[in-house]
């Protein structure tokens, strides 16, 4: 992280009388004890303490405080739930936390027009929850939807279980309204579709907080399918699991849901809720369709058919939705499962070309026994996202320090064969260094130059996702070259 | 002369829009120039012809990915994909026609680049929701990648997102990456007649707030259902009101039957299947009702706003006079053909959007007018500047497509 400025961190009582100013009340928080609540996010291995903790309540008391901020020079991280798993809201000591939690309401449900306007602070599961007495719901669903807010989900670009058929975030949203470093508001679609100029909506969706501070969101809802029907398939092989993912795929169906789990994640989750899992198998595919009741009988026919010529040695089919949430309930899980078969985890999130997949856990399994430390895999199979989950002791000297080595490598490796360092916890802090690794130095400058048209000064969510800072001045020159002539041999008209 | 520049890799690429930067002369990015009407007429004197860059790098069907030099004709993508029994979901429309050519023109990055969209926008998101990664130079003479090669990805600013649809304003393309869907097995359509615009509006409504999974709706006064290449619409004598469902064979049949139930008290209907539905989302796609020998000298316009608005916004717009004109996306999408007069309309469409959200197009008229009315809807000033900041990061000398959006952008 960026060195604290002394100067700022001299001037804490200054700063936060004059936040106290803007957003009255106890809606600065100064108190050492207080401020600890929020040293961390969901990547608790790294923590730092906030010079203030801001919780602003309406837009206009956020874009005074970044006003103000950016008048004094004073950084600016913004936080929705804190669920992050990258570290996109790791405080910095002499930058304020602002926190977006008390922006809590959703404020207008339109089902003619599909959708729902909701503050920031609002959990992604609370928008299916106001919709769903209705028949409607909200998408995209990361395991962590119960807590998650839809302000992170917007910075973050989040996923979840569904996204191969439903989307991510960004292909879930209508509107933002956004506040920028120097206080001013933009307010970006709306109901209707597109947007006139640049796509900012796409643009500021997994900017993770580095572009802005989001006020308001427009999700686009959908109707709930009128059933859904999972089939759990037992292989011998991970090589098989994945060569009936492809089948299932070139046949023409896209399930709503699509996962494969590794033996060690199968006995994890199979000793912990008793699913009823096979524990003689490699690996474990749960395919879910939805839709129609017609449709998903047919498919489920199909999918049948397919995984048998693929050699699955076991298949079960839900006959109830008893059933099929019970296929389920181990995959979702399988975190807090291996959560009790070892002191610590550390969950990664690469994505792959599915083909690639067994050459890959060959790869990752060499790693574990080089490293001395256990892994599972939970793979959302549709669209080659790996979350390999590292398991270590961090009150063994050394072994976060290794198990962040080993993550490391296999995120080195998802980008060595042709994926990326990320499918959807964000780069963060935890990747920041590893950016490299999938861009070059030009490919960061241009994504930098994008962070300048809107602070210019650095101060929002500073250290984070770029391994190196540099400062607008130097990116924006460019170096001329007068007088060549573009490549004499070039084909003219 | 006019001078062309044609690069063979996206190195050559990079070098003429390095010299283009030194030189402060201004390049006209093209792929094969299907959609030049489409925009502000760009001041330049040089083009920078991405033609030659063509050629599908990699495909691979069951990873939904496909990796084209940004060049490749569409016609091309088109075949590969038909081939494996896959599509582009965002049913990338054919403007060609309408702006007098052939139909089949146009190349990958050119429907990427203005995030061109069609009928199944509504259920499947719009080409920049399925524009996965790319190689382009910028305005600097630079070479860059953003995005990846697989489905899900948020490594780094989501660029490929801005890039579409900024018209060549800030890169030139060289090659991209694009996410691709098994192609439906059955595509049905539902046709409801003699709706009047609130009818249609309910009837669509209600289909897409359905448990059926509607891929398409859309309204035709009875003019333009008159002019439908397919007989069931052409001989209506009626206003016409259509419903797309697609997807398995009896999946689909089921959610016909049963949208026709559920819309058989608003007005008496039919049903389209394969071959005729298929000709005509194509032809609503490209603005087919308001083209083809009819409007020939009129501005046409497509005007994006809140669905539920639809109608009564298309009631300002049209006032006393009988207007040329349909709704797609159930009824956020407005078609309009127009007189060209002195503004194209202009006063009249943005003025019928006063007071809500939503932005208009001016996708076709003379080069003049196109100069002097704002062709894409005017920014507010926050907006602005932040769009002049975003193009000074990209191409701080205005030498890509200068002005094609925006002026001095």
């Amino acid at each position: 992280m960026p060195r604290p400025d002394d100067g700022i961190l001299a001037r804490r009582d200054e700063i936060a009388a004059a936040l106290r100013e803007i957003v009255p009340g106890e809606g600065v928080v100064t108190d050492e004890d207080e401020r600890r609540a929020y040293e961390t996010d969901g990547l608790t291995a790294y923590r730092d303490l906030p010079l203030a903790v801001v919780l602003p309540e309406t837009r206009e008391q956020a874009s005074r405080v970044l006003a103000y901020c950016k008048e004094a020079g004073v950084k600016v991280v913004p936080r929705g739930a804190g669920t992050g798993l990258s570290g996109g809201a790791l405080p910095l000591r002499d930058g304020i936390l602002l926190a977006m939690g008390k922006f809590n309401r959703i404020l207008e449900v339109d089902y003619d027009n599909r959708c729902v306007v909701a503050q920031p602070g609002v959990t992604n599961l609370a928008i299916t929850q106001a919709v769903e007495a209705e028949g409607f719901y909200y998408a995209p669903d990361p395991s962590s939807q119960i807590a998650c807010s839809i302000g992170g989900n917007v910075a973050e670009n989040s996923g979840g279980v569904h996204c191969l058929k439903y989307g991510v975030t960004t292909n879930n949203l209508l509107g933002l309204e956004v506040v920028l470093m120097d206080g001013s508001a933009i307010e970006i679609g709306g109901r209707h579709l597109d947007s006139e100029g640049y796509d900012l909506l796409g643009l500021l969706t997994g900017s993770e907080g580095l572009l802005g501070v989001v006020t308001e969101v427009t999700v686009r809802i959908l109707r709930k399918p009128e059933t859904a029907r999972a089939l759990l398939v037992g292989f011998p092989s991970s090589e098989q699991a994945g060569d009936c993912v492809a089948a299932i795929i070139g046949a023409g169906i896209i399930p709503g849901g699509m996962e494969i789990m590794d033996a060690n994640a199968v006995r994890a989750a199979e000793d912990f809720v008793k699913a009823g899992y096979p524990l003689d198998v490699e690996a474990l595919l749960i395919v879910e369709l939805d839709g129609p009741q017609v449709e998903v009988d047919h498919l489920v026919a199909q999918v049948g058919a397919i995984a048998e010529a693929k050699g699955a040695v076991t298949s079960k089919v839900s006959e109830s939705e008893e059933e099929r949430l019970r296929f389920w309930a181990g995959r979702k899980a399988a975190f807090p499962a291996i959560g009790r078969i070892t002191p610590d985890y550390y969950c990664m999130d690469g994505t792959i070309p599915r083909r690639r997949l067994p050459e890959v856990l060959k790869r990752m399994t060499e790693m574990s026994e080089r490293y001395g430390l256990g892994v599972a895999n939970v793979f959302h199979a549709g669209d080659g996202n790996l979350h390999p989950l590292i398991m270590y002791d961090a009150n063994n000297p050394g072994e976060l320090e290794r198990a962040e080595e080993f993550g490391a490598e296999i995120l080195k490796l998802c980008v060595e064969v042709g994926g990326v360092l990320t499918g959807e916890h964000g780069v963060g802090v935890e990747k920041r260094d590893l950016m490299g690794e999938m861009f070059s130095e030009a490919d960061l400058k241009q994504q930098q130059r994008v962070k300048c048209a809107f602070d210019p000064d650095a101060l929002l969510n500073p250290g984070k996702v770029f391994p190196q800072l540099h400062r607008c001045a130097e990116l924006g020159r460019m170096h001329i070259h007068r007088g060549r002539m573009p490549f004499p041999d070039l084909p003219r008209f | 002369m006019r001078e062309t520049f044609k690069p063979e890799d996206s190195k050559q690429a990079a070098e003429a829009v390095a010299w283009a930067a030194a030189e402060e002369a201004p390049l006209e990015v093209l792929g094969q120039g299907s959609k030049r009407g489409l925009g502000r007429p760009v001041q330049a004197s040089r083009d920078l012809d991405l033609s030659a860059l063509s050629g599908i790098a990699s495909y691979e069907p069951d990873e939904l990915v496909l990796t084209a030099a940004a060049g490749t004709p569409m016609a091309e993508i088109e075949q590969a994909l038909e081939a494996e029994g896959q599509m582009l979901a965002f049913e990338p429309p054919d403007l060609g026609p309408l702006y007098g050519r052939e139909a089949g023109g146009g190349s990958i990055g050119g429907v990427l680049a203005c995030n061109l969209s069609g009928p199944r926008r509504i259920k499947a998101g719009a080409a920049r929701d399925h524009f996965l990664g790319l190689e382009a130079v910028s305005g600097r003479g630079e070479i860059f990648r953003a995005g990846g090669k697989v489905v899900k990805n948020v490594t780094g600013y989501d660029l490929a997102k801005l890039l579409a649809g900024s018209y060549g304003t800030l890169a030139a393309f060289t090659e991209v990456t694009v996410k691709v869907l098994p192609r439906p097995e059955k595509t049905y359509s539902v046709l409801l007649f003699g709706l009047d615009d609130r009818g249609a509006l309910e009837a669509m409504t209600r289909a897409l707030t359905s448990e059926h999974e509607v891929s398409g709706a859309a309204h035709l006064p009875e003019a333009m259902a008159k002019r439908a290449p397919v007989d069931y619409l052409a001989e209506a004598g009626s206003n016409v009101t259509a419903i797309r469902v697609e997807g398995p064979g009896p999946s689909v049949k089921h959610r016909v039957a049963a949208l026709r139930q559920e819309l058989g008290d608003l007005a008496p209907s039919e049903e389209l299947h394969s071959r005729n539905s298929a000709t005509l989302w194509h032809w609503l796609a490209g603005g087919g009702p308001l083209a083809n020998g009819v409007n020939e000298g009129a501005a046409i316009w497509r005007l994006s706003t809140t669905p539920s608005e639809g109608p009564s916004v298309m009631a300002k717009i049209a006032g006393e006079e009988t207007l040329e004109s349909y709704y797609d996306w159930g009824g956020g999408l407005l078609w309009l053909a127009l007189p060209q007069g002195e503004d194209a309309g202009a006063g009249r469409v943005r003025g019928a959007l006063e007071g809500l959200r939503g932005h208009a197009t001016l996708l076709r008229a003379d080069d003049a007018l196109r100069a002097a009315v704002p062709v894409f809807e005017p920014l507010d000033a926050a907006k602005g500047a932040l769009t002049e900041r975003i193009k000074d990061g990209f191409d701080p000398r205005r030498v890509l497509n200068p002005g094609r959006m925006y002026a001095g952008i």
